[in-house]
């Protein structure tokens, strides 16, 4: 008879795995001389091409810029405080607009992938064993996909003179001269396209988990659908549900194909507005200033994302 | 009531998907559109997939993308299941702390990553007579992209096998190479296998990255997409994003049957 290890005895197993290899014992020195040629040549690469880089980033953010858009290595906080709204003549609101607004539409894209998500996540669970593989990859397929065929997909549905267009026109759903593209809705369309399955895969986690005879019970005991959903199943699924905003929110925020192909200039976000800085408008240590606001984002988010699922769950990769 | 089982929830489900592949169904279905402007349907036609083999932009940004995409997935499942085995079976000082750092690349909105190259490769350029912005650097780019998302894949595959398998063929007298060879390493193939594609599908489908950090002559089938759309689109461009929407849509059907396939039994 087996039965499942316990905690002490797998904490044993994986010592002796660690110090027995292959079941030979492993002097000390070996662990490190063995890890410095398997993971050696990826520490140093990801130091050299990913944390160096970074750091470049942060440094230049303190840097300033010359006239002609040279980069003169004297420190200021000048590029913060511009991020924070101050301009030549006093409050400029330009910048923490958009700050403000990555933000925000990060967290709105995060709320509309919930609401199309749970459906989806429930239906799935609800499947015969043998379909839930293939829903799934279902799901994944849209997001291995070219991110920049997707959105201008979007443009050709929702051009102006489109039928998608045209049928809202009719239904008064929309002005006669409303637009959906370049604009708000198009953009959160596309969005909400772009980063579903980034939900749909932690909630699905959280739901399978959920036991089905719990509503029942529920609603046995004579609780409203909605009820039994809010104090039932709701708190059930919290870890996917945070888990699955966390990771919309994130790479919604930083953004730059989607904004820029069907927002128009009006609705830049951070990563247009560091595009913007790097190209156009040679500023490369305000870009940076405003790239680390954007990583700042990031660090908030993951911080998040590991307290609520306490590590248990290493990042489900669609 | 069965949230799950009931057709208000399947009818949903079925209205998230549709808006899913939308996009996708869209750029498809004008890719065959004789319609040379305009949105009007008017016949099927593949005349527009026979014209991208005269497409001489077309075609050597379509070699690029894919010489890009093979020189760095190869490096990077070689680079990315090394540092996968070995993390998992060695301990180092800053272990835990590289873990983290690997999920950067994951969790980083693409532009930052790619000024941060750019910035880097600009600096590099400064002290390196030579350096240019192109293949290279892309490469250099792509590969930091994809080490993660192999190391992270192959991992995940390592901790779903049982160790025991590896004690039982020790205790049965096979060395250290003979268990690696015969033992381990196959039951890594699967996770190698899955992870290299999807860091090839990344590769392909890369345009922010691609973008910042390639030179004058090198571009790749994103940034041709992305020019083509803010200039104008052409029913070629839709035959051209439907190919690729189709080769990484196949790549992901064969990850996901091959790990369908050779899952861990419990």
């Amino acid at each position: 008879m087996t039965s499942a290890p316990t905690g002490s005895t797998r904490l044993k197993r994986r010592r002796l795995r660690r110090t027995v290899h292959f079941g030979e014992p492993l002097p000390p020195g070996a662990h490190l001389f063995r890890a410095s040629w398997l993971c050696g040549p990826s520490v140093l690469w990801m130091t050299l091409f990913l944390l160096g880089p970074l750091l470049f980033v942060i440094a230049m953010s303190f840097a300033q810029r010359g006239d002609d858009g040279e980069i003169i290595w004297r420190f200021t906080t000048e590029n913060y405080a511009r991020l924070f709204g101050q301009g030549a003549l006093g409050f400029d609101p330009v910048q923490p607009l958009i700050l403000a607004r990555s933000v925000g539409v990060g967290a709105v894209t995060a709320a509309l992938c919930l609401l199309a998500g749970l459906p989806v996540a429930f239906f799935i669970a609800g499947l015969p064993r043998r379909w839930k593989g293939a829903a799934l990859t279902l799901v994944v397929i849209p997001f291995w996909t070219n991110l920049l065929v997707r959105t201008y997909g979007w443009q050709l549905i929702l051009a102006p003179d489109g039928w998608v267009a045209d049928a809202l026109r009719t239904a008064n759903w929309l002005a006669a001269d409303g637009e959906l593209y370049p604009g708000w809705p198009a953009v959160l369309i596309a969005l909400v396209c772009d980063y579903l399955p980034f939900m749909i895969l932690p909630l699905y986690a959280s739901v399978e988990k959920l036991d089905p005879a719990l509503e029942e019970a529920a609603a046995d005991l004579g609780a409203s659908p909605t009820r039994t959903f809010w104090h039932v199943v709701l708190p059930q699924i919290r870890p996917g549900l945070v888990a699955g905003c966390v990771l919309v929110f994130l790479p919604a925020t930083g953004q730059f194909v989607i904004p820029d192909l069907l927002g128009g200039a009006k609705l830049a976000l951070l990563g247009n507005a560091v595009q913007q800085q790097f190209g156009a408008g040679r500023d490369w240590p305000f870009g940076s200033a405003i790239a680390v606001a954007a990583l700042v984002v990031m660090l908030f988010g993951l911080w998040l994302h590991t307290r609520v699922t306490q590590g248990r769950r290493e990042v489900a990769l669609p | 009531m069965n949230t799950r089982r009931s057709p208000l929830t399947a009818f949903a489900a079925l209205v998230v998907f549709v808006f899913l592949y939308a996009p996708l169904a869209v750029v498809l279905v004008f890719s065959f559109n004789a319609a040379r402007y305009g949105t009007a349907w008017q016949g099927f036609t593949v005349d527009w997939y026979l014209r991208l083999l005269d497409n001489d932009a077309a075609i050597s940004a379509g070699i690029n993308t894919l010489q890009l995409a093979c020189t760095s997935t190869c490096c990077a499942t070689l680079l990315g299941t090394a540092l996968a085995y070995g993390m998992s079976r060695y301990e180092f000082p800053g272990k835990r702390l590289f873990h983290h750092v690997l999920h950067i690349p994951v969790f980083i909105p693409d532009i930052v990553l790619a000024v941060a190259l750019l910035l880097f490769f600009a600096v590099v350029r400064k002290f390196l007579a030579g350096f240019e912005l192109g293949m290279t650097t892309m490469t250099l780019a792509h590969v930091t992209l994809q080490i993660p998302f192999i190391a992270i894949v192959v991992r995940a595959r390592m901790a779903d096998c049982d160790p025991q398998l590896e004690e039982a063929a020790a205790d049965l007298g096979a060395g250290p190479w003979l268990t690696f060879r015969h033992v381990t390493f196959p039951l890594m193939v699967p996770g190698i296998v899955a992870g290299g594609l999807l860091a090839f599908t990344l590769s392909l489908d890369d345009f922010v990255v691609s973008f910042f950090t390639s030179g004058p002559g090198a571009t790749t089938l994103p940034i041709l997409i992305y020019s083509s759309v803010k200039r104008g689109l052409t029913p070629e461009i839709h035959a051209l994003a439907s190919l690729i929407v189709v080769v990484s849509a196949a790549t992901v059907v064969t990850v996901a049957w091959f790990r369908n396939r050779t899952e861990v039994k419990p």
